[in-house]
């Protein structure tokens, strides 16, 4: 690993200053990471008092229970259309204002702003305005389409409601992303395709899409970090998983299992099957981090 | 651009104008909504015009006590919410800004397991070890305290990497001429380091003032006394009623002054906002 030519020779003063970062980490990171591998082989009594190893029969009854695997389709189906939306949405958004050249600058600072809109707070924005009594959209939907919107009884509702307050809340890092690598793409390319006589869709397909993939690809694993996990806040705001476990994900299952229903090896077994699934994707990041794809 | 051509630079107008509207239309909605009596909100739709009752919603919020799940006063969150997001973000840029030092300039033994430990934290999100986090803060009686709500957020991969990154494109240089001039680390730390990282600091500090205020799960967890409530972290108990209609202007006005300061933060700072998130991606 790299350091500088020349170092302080100090002994003990950079174990000091690492302190701090590694006490916390070890406390409240990798401690309780380890409770959670150990307590996914225990089973507890009633009483919360004994607990009996049981192997893997914490994971086995998982995988064999039907609401666990309804979590898990409920989960690849909330993910997969959350970021298709907030990706293909700001990648539209993107190629516009990277035509711009007086007004780009206007236009980022009034798209990028909800950002800084926490995702709870955007679920209940949402949620206001699906409201199924005075909302405005069912209001819409009822006298323009004919269709009942209630998200509180209609799952598939429920799941429009939290993907669309999911992908509202991330349009604007994508967007701020695409636009970084659109501009970083040279217009000699673009010009060159020009000439040739491609025309703009042409041009979108054969150049600027292939050269933006680095781009897309690093949003597409932070998105998809996004939805499984920081969309926690989203749905507790708002649906609760419901109705009838229609928007429960992983991430929600696995609080609702150990607080609600204090099931606790299972909801450790859900934790490490979870922390997994962050390590496999952390690492797919940072070996694309460490040499760009590129063409 | 590489051709002129007028239809695509119109159909690019309407589609940001299109976009514009669906990003700021649920806010709007908001502001409007929180300038309505409480009577506006319990027949037909959401008003979409301004109201007269600005006011009372706000100072009605601020007062508190409006209703039973609206008891705290929204002072005490807000100042909440400040005092979590700032100690968050000052906290993680001093514990990594050091961190990042001892791993740059010093050579020690277990010098790369503590990389990695510090790298790991990455992989371990708050919501998948929910359980036993909450376990050994209960533990520890940081339940109800600011360093519950603060101190175990502060560990933090992502800025220790960036301050990494920055001092390794540093020139040695710089470093070879503090020590002949006979500066220790800690003098040239802050003689040179600091005001040399000035600008990252700045960006770092943008990035994580929002990432602390918006807190949701951690405050839920960590807080069952009101007086430690946080903004983002009490709506929701607002808007949860079971008998009657949530009263939807304070709700609304409540989550405007929840948007606020970290939306004010991304609109007047936004060339450091930009530089802290692509930054700290990196």
């Amino acid at each position: 690993m790299q350091t500088k030519r020349t170092i302080f020779g100090n002994k003990g003063l950079p174990y000091l200053l690492l302190a701090p970062q590694i006490i916390i980490t070890c406390i409240f990171f990798l401690w309780p990471a380890a409770q959670a591998v150990r307590t996914s082989f225990l089973r507890e009594d009633a009483f919360g008092l004994n607990f009996t190893f049981v192997g893997w029969r914490n994971y086995t009854r998982l995988l064999d229970s039907p609401e666990y695997l309804n979590a898990l389709k409920v989960t690849v189906i909330f993910s997969v259309s959350t970021v298709i939306l907030a990706l293909g949405v700001s990648l539209i958004l993107a190629l516009a204002v990277d035509r711009m050249i007086r007004s780009g600058r206007a236009y980022t600072t009034l798209l990028v702003w909800p950002y800084a809109v926490a995702p709870a707070v955007a679920g209940i924005l949402w949620w206001f305005i699906f409201n199924p009594t005075i909302g405005i959209m069912p209001y819409i939907l009822e006298n323009w389409f004919g269709y009942d919107w209630n998200h509180l009884l209609t799952p598939s509702d429920a799941m429009i409601l939290v993907v669309i307050a999911a992908a509202w809340k991330q349009i604007s890092y994508n967007f701020l992303f695409f636009l970084a690598g659109l501009q970083s793409i040279p217009n000699s390319l673009r010009e060159a395709a020009a000439i040739d006589g491609a025309g703009p869709f042409k041009r979108f397909w054969t150049i600027t899409l292939p050269l933006l993939s680095p781009t897309t690809f690093f949003l597409l694993v932070v998105n998809i970090v996004y939805t499984l996990f920081e969309t926690f806040a989203v749905i507790d705001a708002t649906t609760e998983g419901g109705p009838a476990q229609a928007t429960n994900i992983l991430v929600y299952k696995v609080f609702r299992d150990g607080f609600v229903g204090l099931n606790f090896g299972s909801s450790a077994a859900q934790s490490v099957i979870l922390m997994g699934l962050v390590i496999v994707l952390t690492v797919i990041q940072f070996r694309f981090v460490e040499r760009r794809v590129t063409y | 651009m590489v051709e002129n051509q007028r239809w695509l630079d119109y159909l690019a107008h309407a589609v940001l104008i299109c976009g514009v509207i669906i990003v700021a239309f649920p806010v709007y909605v908001a502001v409007i909504a929180s300038t309505h009596g409480p009577t506006a909100f319990t027949s037909g739709t959401i008003p979409l015009l301004p109201g007269t009752n600005a006011v009372e919603s706000y100072t009605g919020v601020f007062q508190g006590g409006i209703a039973a799940q609206m008891s705290v006063p929204i002072g005490v969150m807000l100042t909440n919410s400040m005092i979590m997001a700032l100690a968050i973000a000052v906290g993680k840029i001093v514990i990594s800004i050091l961190s990042a030092f001892a791993i740059v300039y010093f050579r020690f033994p277990f010098r790369v397991l503590a990389f990695w430990m510090i790298f790991i934290t990455l992989m371990l999100p708050v919501e998948v070890r929910i359980v036993p986090t909450f376990q050994v803060i209960a533990n520890l009686n940081m339940l109800n305290s600011y360093y519950g709500l603060t101190v175990p957020l502060m560990a933090s991969a992502t800025a220790t990497f960036l301050f990494r990154q920055v001092f390794l494109t540093i020139p040695d240089e710089m470093m070879e001429a503090a020590r002949i001039d006979g500066a220790g680390p800690m003098k040239f730390f802050r003689d040179i380091l600091l005001p040399m990282s000035q600008t990252n600091i700045a960006a770092l500090f943008v990035i994580l003032f929002i990432y602390g205020w918006n807190q949701y799960l951690w405050p839920i967890l960590v807080t069952t006394d009101d007086s430690y409530q946080t903004i983002v972290a009490g709506i929701k108990r607002m808007s949860d009623v079971v008998d009657s209609e949530p009263l939807w202007n304070s709700i609304m006005a409540v989550t405007v002054l929840a948007m606020l300061p970290p939306v004010a933060v991304v609109i007047f700072m936004q060339r450091l906002f930009v530089k802290g998130l692509v930054d700290s991606e990196k």
